[in-house]
């Protein structure tokens, strides 16, 4: 539903076309639609305010590089400031203490404390071959205590045993004698959720801290959290004092506002990213990637782990190497459809990709969605194993028993042909060219888009111009077979 | 709830909640917009100082930039008070919200009615199934609960408890079973059993997940094996402190599995309430309660004039 900042600053700057340092009202006129742009990704208005003064001040007189449009270069300028107020990338967690080391686990209700203690313990255990004791302080939420217990044994993490009527001071403390007598390297406290109003509940984790003086006190945090989230971060650190945050939810579709907020007002850096529900799903944290994401310019590089975690290498390698001998049949066309179903769908490659925002749109109102990818998926279904391998086949009567046989017309089956052989003959050339690689050439058979940009004009649409140290990159080849240009 | 000794006194208690609770939330952008105007005149300044505050309110900038038009066309140029500023946006965030204030219904003398909860994770689906129950069962309403939430740790447990407080039985299979064939069984028993409500649990499920979202879609083609009318209401469950995501949430339920109401929670915090304004301007959905505190009684149903007139701070 947004637009991207990109596209935004593209309608300021159409107008203006000449060259030479940044003007004054140009960089006011690129600065409001950098201000909504951040509203817009949740980022709380204070700090949109400090930042935005902060760029307009370093953005005047700036040269324009020859190579870039003055729309450009505001956008780097913009993107290199966030990057560096998000931070450096994730500090690990500070083991350096007498162990037992306690660390602390605070947050509201519902922001993924004890999943994301579970999480940490996890890599805690495994990347620094710690032992660590788990323990749940929160004995009002119904079952917090056998949740924490339940996926201790999971991730085959020790929990405290769970005892009734105690309070959590006592627990704690209970926590921190047990990981003393039994050899624990760490003991993490989860918390008992809170909102940041509630002072009893505050007290309570202040009592906490000062009963076990945490080596670590980290605020769990929803990614998703609105204008809020600077209250929440302030009240936490002003009370509490933290000392890293845990950003949860980063694998939803939220443009992570809040990230910048909680980092501007407690300056404590971010720790760590949920990306997922299961144990391992946590993430060490990358702000030039948080940076893309919050000015809505995608995050190519987790568009590119994604796949790599989603796709067989060992499938993804003998396609490729049949793409470029232009052997590419409509067995694999189905297997890269299924392929990008797995990823989430069309939306969900999309919207990792920079500079989409009104491609997605125009899918929108082309009608693109996820049905068509079902629809060819059943296309390919309805024909024989020989027909898959052999296109040539195809005659009138094989089309019409197809498209009776999934349920669409003879133009629907004909469509699907002709975009088939419109991907084997750009994979060719690319092959020739040399530029295909195995990941890229997956992300292949998105399915004919209506209105899409030929492969050629991509690149104008990226940030290409950017540099190499602020913006991702698209890998070589990854866009041109995923999104043939042809209908 | 309604027919206990002390009445008055217990009403009077929700109502002090309530505003205890929105008072907060309010303060912060009623001090705002005290801090923006005395008595002066309208102009080009003071209204973007004015549509900051209704930002910092997470009333998304399409809504604050309405709200800011309208004041502007009434009042631009002219000398307003502080009073004047809040009764205007009152009343027209009231507006806004009148139609979306309907309570969910489930007296229907379907035996069952039943009711999906839907929802991100950490939104409060099993605590607002919790309350529901409890306040349909204080109407007189028999009730079933159905652990829907079959993947994350101890869900399941967390509802029985609060079928033990409630006194309402729970239709629960082990973790990790299949909460479609659960959400079936739990109609036979709800239906065998003559209950009037049928409240079924799901998993948490971020909205961008397709694989998830598929996921429920299979529980409710399954639920309408049972019943071709059901589930009769399909509640979204949205977390108040939510930004800008909450309009991508509703879109995706709403696409996928027919959503039709939500509640709102979490709304205790310090600034809240706004999401709800730019959602009801978007989405022609009910809200059916919002959650303002940690009992029972804290889940209380949405008054469009009482939730404007407290976001703005007045009486």
């Amino acid at each position: 539903m947004f637009d991207s900042l990109q596209n935004r600053l593209g309608d300021v700057f159409d107008r203006l076309k000449k060259r030479g340092a940044l003007k004054e009202a140009d960089v006011t006129a690129a600065l409001r639609e950098v201000r909504v742009a951040l509203l817009e990704a949740d980022v709380a208005l204070p700090v949109v305010k400090e930042f935005v003064d902060k760029v307009r001040e370093r953005a005047i007189g700036q040269e324009v590089i020859k190579s870039v449009s003055p729309g450009q270069q505001v956008i780097k300028i913009v993107h290199d400031n966030l990057v560096e107020m998000l931070g450096t990338d994730s500090s690990g967690i500070n083991l350096n203490a007498v162990p037992p080391v306690p660390i602390l686990m605070v947050g509201l209700q519902g922001g993924g404390k004890t999943t994301s203690t579970a999480k940490l313990a996890k890599r805690l255990k495994e990347r620094d071959r710690k032992k660590v004791l788990m323990a749940s302080l929160d004995i009002y939420r119904p079952a917090a205590r056998e949740q924490l217990r339940v996926l201790g044994e999971q991730i085959d993490v020790a929990t405290l045993p769970i005892s009734e009527n105690e309070t959590p001071v006592s627990i704690a403390k209970r926590a921190m004698t047990a990981g003393k007598l039994q050899g624990f390297d760490v003991v993490m406290l989860d918390t008992a959720g809170r909102l940041s109003i509630d002072e009893s509940m505050m007290d309570e984790v202040i009592q906490v801290r000062d009963a076990v003086k945490p080596a670590e006190t980290i605020l769990v945090a929803d990614a998703m959290t609105g204008q809020d989230a600077v209250t929440t971060a302030r009240n936490f650190n002003e009370r509490v004092g933290l000392t890293g945050i845990v950003l949860t939810r980063m694998d939803g579709d939220a443009r992570g506002g809040a990230a910048l907020s909680m980092r501007a007002v407690t300056g404590v850096p971010i720790k760590a990213v949920g990306v997922g529900e299961r144990a391992d799903a946590l993430e060490d944290f990358h702000p030039e990637r948080v940076a893309g994401r919050i000015l809505g310019m995608g995050d190519v590089v987790s568009l590119v782990e994604k796949a790599a975690e989603t796709i067989e290498v060992e499938e993804a390698e003998r396609i490729a190497k049949k793409m470029q001998k232009g052997a590419f049949d409509l067995e694999d066309m189905l297997s890269q459809l299924r392929q990008v179903k797995k990823m989430g769908g069309l939306g969900g490659v999309m919207s990792m990709l920079p500079g989409m925002g009104k491609l997605q749109k125009q899918m929108a109102g082309a009608n693109m969605d996820d049905s068509v990818i079902k629809k060819q998926e059943a296309i390919i279904l309805s024909m024989t194993k020989v027909e898959r391998k052999n296109v040539k086949l195809m005659n009138a009567s094989r089309r019409r028993r197809i498209a009776a046989g999934s349920g669409t017309s003879v133009q629907e089956v004909n469509k699907l042909l002709k975009q088939h052989q419109d991907m084997t003959r750009v994979m060719k050339q690319m092959g020739k060219m040399g530029g295909m690689k195995g990941l890229g050439a997956l992300l292949g058979g998105g399915g004919g888009m209506p209105g899409m940009p030929s492969p050629g004009q991509m690149p104008g649409q990226l940030p290409s111009g950017l540099g190499g140290k602020g913006m991702p990159k698209l890998p070589g080849g990854m866009l041109p077979p995923g999104f043939p240009g042809k209908k | 709830m309604s027919d206990e000794l002390g009445e008055g006194e217990e009403r009077r208690g929700w109502f002090r909640r309530l505003k205890d609770g929105l008072a907060k939330s309010s303060s912060k952008l009623v001090g705002g917009i005290s801090g923006v105007f005395t008595t002066k005149r309208l102009d080009e300044a003071s209204l973007e100082e004015l549509e900051d505050v209704l930002i910092t309110a997470d009333l998304g900038i399409e809504t604050s930039a309405r709200l800011i038009a309208s004041l502007s066309k009434a009042k631009f140029g002219k000398d307003v008070t502080d009073e004047e500023v809040r009764t205007s946006f009152a009343e027209e965030i009231a507006e806004i919200l009148r139609p979306a204030a309907r309570p969910l219904d489930v007296a229907t003398g379907r035996k069952p009615h039943i009711v999906l909860m839907v929802g991100v994770n950490g939104s409060g689906k099993t605590t607002t199934i919790g309350k529901l129950a409890k306040q349909f069962k204080d109407r007189g309403l028999s009730v079933m609960m159905a652990a829907g939430d079959t993947f994350r740790a101890a869900a399941i447990e967390q509802l029985q408890v609060w079928g033990e407080r409630t006194g309402t039985p729970v239709i629960a299979k082990a973790q990790g079973s299949d909460a479609a064939a659960l959400a079936f069984d739990a109609i036979n028993e709800a239906k065998a059993a003559g209950a009037d409500v049928l409240l079924i649990d799901t998993a948490g499920r971020l909205q961008n997940r397709a694989e998830l979202m598929e996921e429920l879609a299979k529980v409710i083609r399954v639920i309408r094996k049972q019943d071709e009318t059901a589930p009769h209401d399909c509640v979204l469950v949205l977390d108040g402190t939510v930004g800008q995501n909450a309009h991508n949430q509703v879109k995706a339920f709403k696409e996928m599995v027919a959503v039709s109401g939500l509640v709102i929670t979490k709304l205790d915090g310090s600034t809240r309430g706004g999401v709800v304004v730019a959602l009801a301007d978007q989405f022609e959905l009910p809200v059916h309660a919002v959650g303002v505190g940690e009992s029972a009684e804290d889940l209380q149903p949405f008054d469009a004039d009482r939730f404007a007139r407290d976001l703005m701070g007045l009486e």
